[in-house]
């Protein structure tokens, strides 16, 4: 290798640390609040950590119930994932490599999930999908099938909550990613289907897997739209979130037990994610 | 030109018209190239050069003209269809794939098996010097070889046209050297159509039979380099070529550059063109006699290092550049602002049409 640059690598990340000058004194008004702001964050958490009936952890995670909940959390949220795999990735490349009229109106659109309240989301979803619903009664009445209150109705509440974090990620990495080598790949006789496949996707396969591991974690921790639209049923449509807000109800230590297991999963995905995305922000 | 293009089968080649238009911009390029033939295209930045290469490639939408490759339509298939080899100024090695499977890209995308197109990349690899390197990442090669990984993935798609956008313009000044005899050594051994862009005209001399010299989105000349080297027929194309050019009026012996009556070497009539190389001017503090040259009076307005002499800017009745040696700038005590005689043998100067 002679001392030429390579002309293909990725630009060098600079540390934020070396901004230079002269350390001055903080200013109180902007330190007082900062503090207090951080203790907001972090002490609802550390007292989740505090009342947690340490001693009786072993027991009360390995109830039925419990497990239940999480595996069937964690299957959900799988599957909602794929589905926002499946659907996601191609419209976010609809919307980043193509012009069509009407491109933005779409881009706003798909966004609206992001900021509408998820009881909102359950709502509407009952409105479409719902036995008497636009589409749900023609699914019902052309293949007997009907979403609400079943498991497959999870899947679709939180897949139509995390589905905008996926795109939006997507789309930000084919931006991000140099379309010249889509058209090097076009000179070398690939269809744009070849091109996607074969060049595309490769490249933005650190977005795509930053994008899924959002909406994994969106998915995960979905409540408003998957009670109104596929309720609470124990082994069906009790998820997690669900399964802690009855419980705090009924039994607040297991609410906290249960509490527990998600900010762990969350500080791993976190951990997971440190070098790809909490670093960037 | 050593395969002039009317010995040629009119249906082979490439034969284009290319018109872009874009707000504030018009590309309007006529293009003739033959098979086995390369062609320079030349000019300053923003003349259009790689917008012509994207058109002929299909990257750019043409707003009028035509492209036939090998007596085919080309402008009417979309990029991947037309079967051109293009090497990308930047290479654009696919990062994630091997040097091999960048050169395998091709081949698999024509639909062959991975195997073939690996037999394929990796003949194409031995060919460039790069057997070697088939398993590694383009991150990890040198600017010259993924200079020559890029052109062995064009050739690879067997192109009947291959596009080059300023090959040589990512390498240092060592590896350009080297990598520009490999480049021309493999554009000889090339049968189809070759068209290349460069704003280095000894680029251009060493690698193709023929310049096109493009300027504001037209051709402005064309011809052999030797053909273009001395006659050059806009200040830019002088200026790289490094020659005083001028344009005025011949009645046979002599050119009329404004006010100055100019002896030449060759006899013209009418609009024509007066060009002599900065070296063949000579200056003197105070009028010269003898031998019958091409005398005026100048002003120096500048003096500059060029190469080992020394670059003196003129300016008068016409302005040119004079290359003197340090020695002599000594010897006449040369500043600007300064008043001097300078001079031009007429067997130096050379006339021709405009």
């Amino acid at each position: 290798m002679t001392t030429a640059t390579p002309p293909v690598s990725a630009p060098g990340r600079t540390s934020g640390r070396e901004r230079g000058g002269v350390p001055g004194r903080l200013p109180w008004p902007l330190v007082i609040p900062a503090l207090i702001g951080l203790a907001f964050l972090v002490l609802p958490l550390a007292g989740l950590l505090v009342r947690a009936p340490w001693s009786t952890l072993p027991q009360r995670l390995a109830e039925p119930q419990v497990l239940q909940a999480l595996r069937l959390s964690l299957v959900t949220a799988t599957v909602a994932t794929a589905v926002c795999l499946l659907l996601g990735v191609p419209l976010a490349w609809l919307l980043a490599r193509t012009a069509f009229p009407g491109r933005r109106l779409i881009r706003a659109l798909v966004t609206v999930p992001l900021v509408l309240p998820p009881v909102v989301g359950g709502v509407a979803l009952l409105l479409v999908l719902g036995r008497r619903g636009l589409i749900g009664s023609w699914l019902e009445a052309a293949f007997g099938l009907s979403l609400p209150f079943t498991t497959a109705g999870v899947v679709v509440a939180e897949a139509f909550v995390a589905m905008p974090f996926l795109v939006i990620s997507v789309e930000g990495a084919l931006r991000a990613a140099d379309a010249r080598f889509e058209e090097a790949a076009a000179t070398l006789g690939a269809s744009r289907w070849t091109v996607f496949r074969r060049v595309t996707l490769p490249m933005i396969a650190p977005g795509v897997a930053a994008g899924a591991v959002l909406c994994w974690a969106r998915a995960l921790g979905e409540f408003g739209a998957t009670i109104t639209f596929a309720g609470n049923f124990p082994g069906t449509t009790q998820t997690m979130p669900l399964a802690v807000y009855l419980a705090l109800e009924t039994e607040p230590e297991a609410a906290v037990v249960l509490s527990l297991v998600l900010l762990s999963v969350s500080v791993v995905i976190l951990a997971g994610l440190r070098e790809r995305w909490v670093s960037r922000i | 030109m050593n395969r002039p293009v009317q010995d040629r089968p009119p249906h082979g080649g490439l034969h284009a018209r290319l018109v872009v238009e874009r707000p504030a911009f018009r590309l309007d390029v006529e293009l003739e190239v033959a098979a086995g033939e390369v062609v320079a295209l030349l000019g300053p930045n923003g003349a259009g050069k790689t917008t012509v290469l994207r058109a002929l490639a299909g990257l750019t939408g043409l707003t009028g003209g035509s492209i036939t490759l090998d007596g085919r339509p080309l402008h009417t298939l979309p990029t991947e269809h037309r079967r051109i080899g293009m090497v990308f100024q930047d290479y654009l090695l696919f990062p994630h794939l091997s040097a091999l499977d960048n050169v395998a890209f091709g081949p698999r995308s024509d639909g062959a098996s991975k195997a073939e197109a690996r037999r394929t990349a990796g003949e194409l690899l031995e060919r460039v010097g790069l057997a070697e390197y088939a398993a590694v990442r383009p991150g990890r090669l040198s600017g010259g070889q993924a200079q020559r990984v890029a052109l062995a993935r064009a050739l690879a798609v067997r192109p009947r046209l291959l596009l080059l956008d300023e090959p040589l313009a990512a390498l240092d000044a060592h590896t350009r050297l080297e990598i520009r005899a490999q480049l021309r050594r493999h554009l000889a051994d090339f049968d189809g159509a070759t068209v290349l862009v460069t704003h280095d005209p000894l680029e251009a001399m060493v690698l193709a039979d023929r310049l096109i010299v493009v300027e504001h989105g037209s051709v402005v000349q064309q011809g052999t380099s030797a053909e273009v080297a001395r006659r050059p027929r806009t200040d830019y194309v002088a200026r790289l070529v490094g020659l005083n050019l001028h344009r005025g009026h011949g009645d046979g012996a002599h050119v009329k550059v404004g006010e100055l009556l100019l002896s030449a070497s060759d006899h013209v009539e009418g609009p024509a063109f007066v060009a002599f190389a900065p070296a063949a001017v000579a200056l003197y503090r105070s009028r010269p006699d003898g031998s019958p040259r091409n005398l005026w009076r100048a002003r120096i307005d500048g003096i500059e290092r060029h190469g080992d002499n020394v670059r003196v800017h003129l300016d008068g009745p016409i302005t040119a550049s004079a290359d003197v040696t340090p020695a002599a700038v000594a010897d006449l005590d040369l500043s600007p602002g300064q008043e001097i005689w300078a001079a031009v043998k007429a067997t130096e100067t050379h006339a021709y049409p405009a």
